[in-house]
């Protein structure tokens, strides 16, 4: 390895292949120990990344005003999600319907660095996700348990996210989904291998996925926490429950002083076992969004449930 | 021998698994005082503007440099951007040491990230398989630069400068741990 000079290229190196599971998993590997931020406008995605964003999503409403004015949520405008992919050089996230694979052949086409297929837009279909496999571009689906993030991986999603309640600011949920994850894996390791079989047709994941995340002892894919984030207590809570990230939706830009809170949570998930520091940052952060406490939420108006 | 992996965000758990494979032990680099005690010290990918600006806030940018002055130091994509001294723009805090101008980004987004058999440099045993994650690229190197591995373009994507080891690509990715193995002898020859 020492040798000086250039290196010949005698050899020829072998054919490149792009979209592979493995180059799409990696970005959200790049990813992990981040935040992940909801920008709507330039102007936000710009503050996002000064404070240390490590990705933003361009949508054209949070789920906080998505829930407030009702309606269907759709994909974003093109010119708009364009507009912030020029304004940082951080990778872009854009929501598409779940099973809306037009809208996510859109977002491919514009160059979009992930896409969510997620319950926070309008459902288009029922019945089926996207079918991922069919993309060069990687997808990111939210899941409330171990069978749901196993199908939407089975699907090819290359990152999974609890859903949480977004839009709430109530961790609550975000913290169920998490607990329950981790707790189906354990499970998962402790079990006897015959009987897995019976314990994938329970959980409605496929077997070979079931097998694989015994043996990693973890998701075969990274996992972000999501839905109802809005602190950097809340964001490090979901670090120790072992989730590999954080996306914060509605907590930054419905807050009083988004620059600062967006700093302080980016802050307390890179140090988010060290207490020291999660009370130095959390000082002083202005209004958090309101928020909308979970538990006397009709049913009807919770979107965690969207998703098959 | 123990090496830091700095552990701001992105990729450092995958570093720390490969190197464990081998039996060697490590250590997460968050704040300055984590530098002591170690040997060599890797820099992952992840986010490069992510980690200069914890870096930054936490009072690294100096230790870190002082630490690499002395002490094998190896980055990782974001890593090599942060190596590198010439990065094409002022406002991102860099290390600035090796002399080599790296372009981020070089390959343009995600949908163009890619993997590829790469021939390296005095690496035995075949190619090395390298994933590329929205990957920079090194646009021109120093006479005291070794280069270790090209594109078939003639892209430079491995380079060394005595005990500096920067790649373009994600060896933490793969099973393949031959460069953590050279990395390993750069920090055990010190």
């Amino acid at each position: 390895m020492s040798s000086n000079g250039q290196h010949g290229n005698d050899q020829p190196n072998g054919q490149p292949s792009k979209g592979t599971d493995q180059v799409k998993r990696g970005l959200a590997q790049m990813l992990k120990g981040g935040v992940i931020m909801d920008v709507v406008n330039p102007e936000q995605a710009k503050i996002a990344e000064d404070a240390g964003a490590c990705a933003v999503m361009a949508l054209e409403r949070v789920p906080a005003d998505i829930r407030a004015q009702g309606g269907v949520a759709r994909m974003s405008d093109p010119d708009m999600i364009e507009g912030i992919m020029k304004a940082v050089t951080i990778p872009v996230m854009a929501k598409a319907r779940i099973g809306h694979f037009v809208e996510a052949q859109i977002l491919q086409a514009l160059g979009v660095d992930y896409i969510d297929e997620s319950e926070v837009l309008t459902p288009a279909d029922e019945e089926n996700h996207i079918n991922k496999h069919k993309f060069v571009v990687p997808f990111v689906c939210g899941a409330r348990n171990l069978g749901e993030a196993l199908r939407r991986i089975n699907e090819g999603a290359a990152m999974i996210r609890t859903k949480g309640e977004a839009g709430t600011g109530d961790v609550v949920e975000a913290v169920r989904h998490a607990r329950m994850m981790m707790r189906d894996i354990r499970k998962l390791q402790t079990m006897d291998e015959d009987e897995l079989f019976t314990f994938a047709k329970e959980l409605g994941a496929p077997y070979h996925l079931v097998k694989e995340t015994r043996e990693l002892g973890r998701l075969p894919v990274v996992n972000f926490a999501a839905g109802g984030v809005a602190t950097p207590a809340d964001a490090a809570l979901m670090m120790q429950l072992g989730m590999d990230g954080v996306f914060v939706g509605s907590g930054i830009f419905k807050s009083g002083d988004p620059a600062k809170r967006a700093k302080a949570i980016v802050e307390a998930v890179t140090h988010y076992d060290n207490p020291d520091i999660l009370a130095r940052v959390s000082r002083n952060l202005g209004e958090a969004m309101v928020g909308i406490n979970v538990s006397s939420m009709p049913d009807a108006d919770k979107i965690a449930t969207r998703g098959w | 021998m123990k090496i830091g992996v700095l552990a701001l965000q992105g990729a450092f758990i995958e570093h720390e698994k490969t190197l464990h494979s081998l039996g060697i032990e490590t250590t997460q680099v968050r704040l300055p005082e984590h530098l002591e005690g170690i040997d060599g010290l890797i820099i992952p990918g992840g986010e490069s503007t992510t980690i200069g600006k914890l870096a930054t806030s936490y009072g690294l940018i100096e230790p870190l440099r002082a630490f690499a002055r002395q002490h094998p130091t190896w980055g990782t994509c974001a890593g090599m951007i942060f190596l590198a001294q010439d990065i094409g723009i002022e406002a991102q805090p860099i290390l600035g040491l090796m002399d080599i101008k790296v372009n981020r980004n070089a390959f343009g987004r995600q949908v163009d990230s890619f993997e590829v058999d790469l021939e390296v440099k005095g690496l035995d045993g075949g190619p090395f398989h390298a994933v590329f994650i929205r990957a920079p690229l090194v646009e021109s190197a120093g006479p005291e630069v070794d280069v270790l591995a090209r594109l078939d373009d003639g892209g430079i994507v491995a380079v060394q400068q005595g005990h500096w080891l920067a790649t373009a690509f994600h060896p933490e990715l793969t099973e393949d741990t031959r460069l953590h193995q050279h990395f390993a002898r750069m920090v055990r020859g010190t």
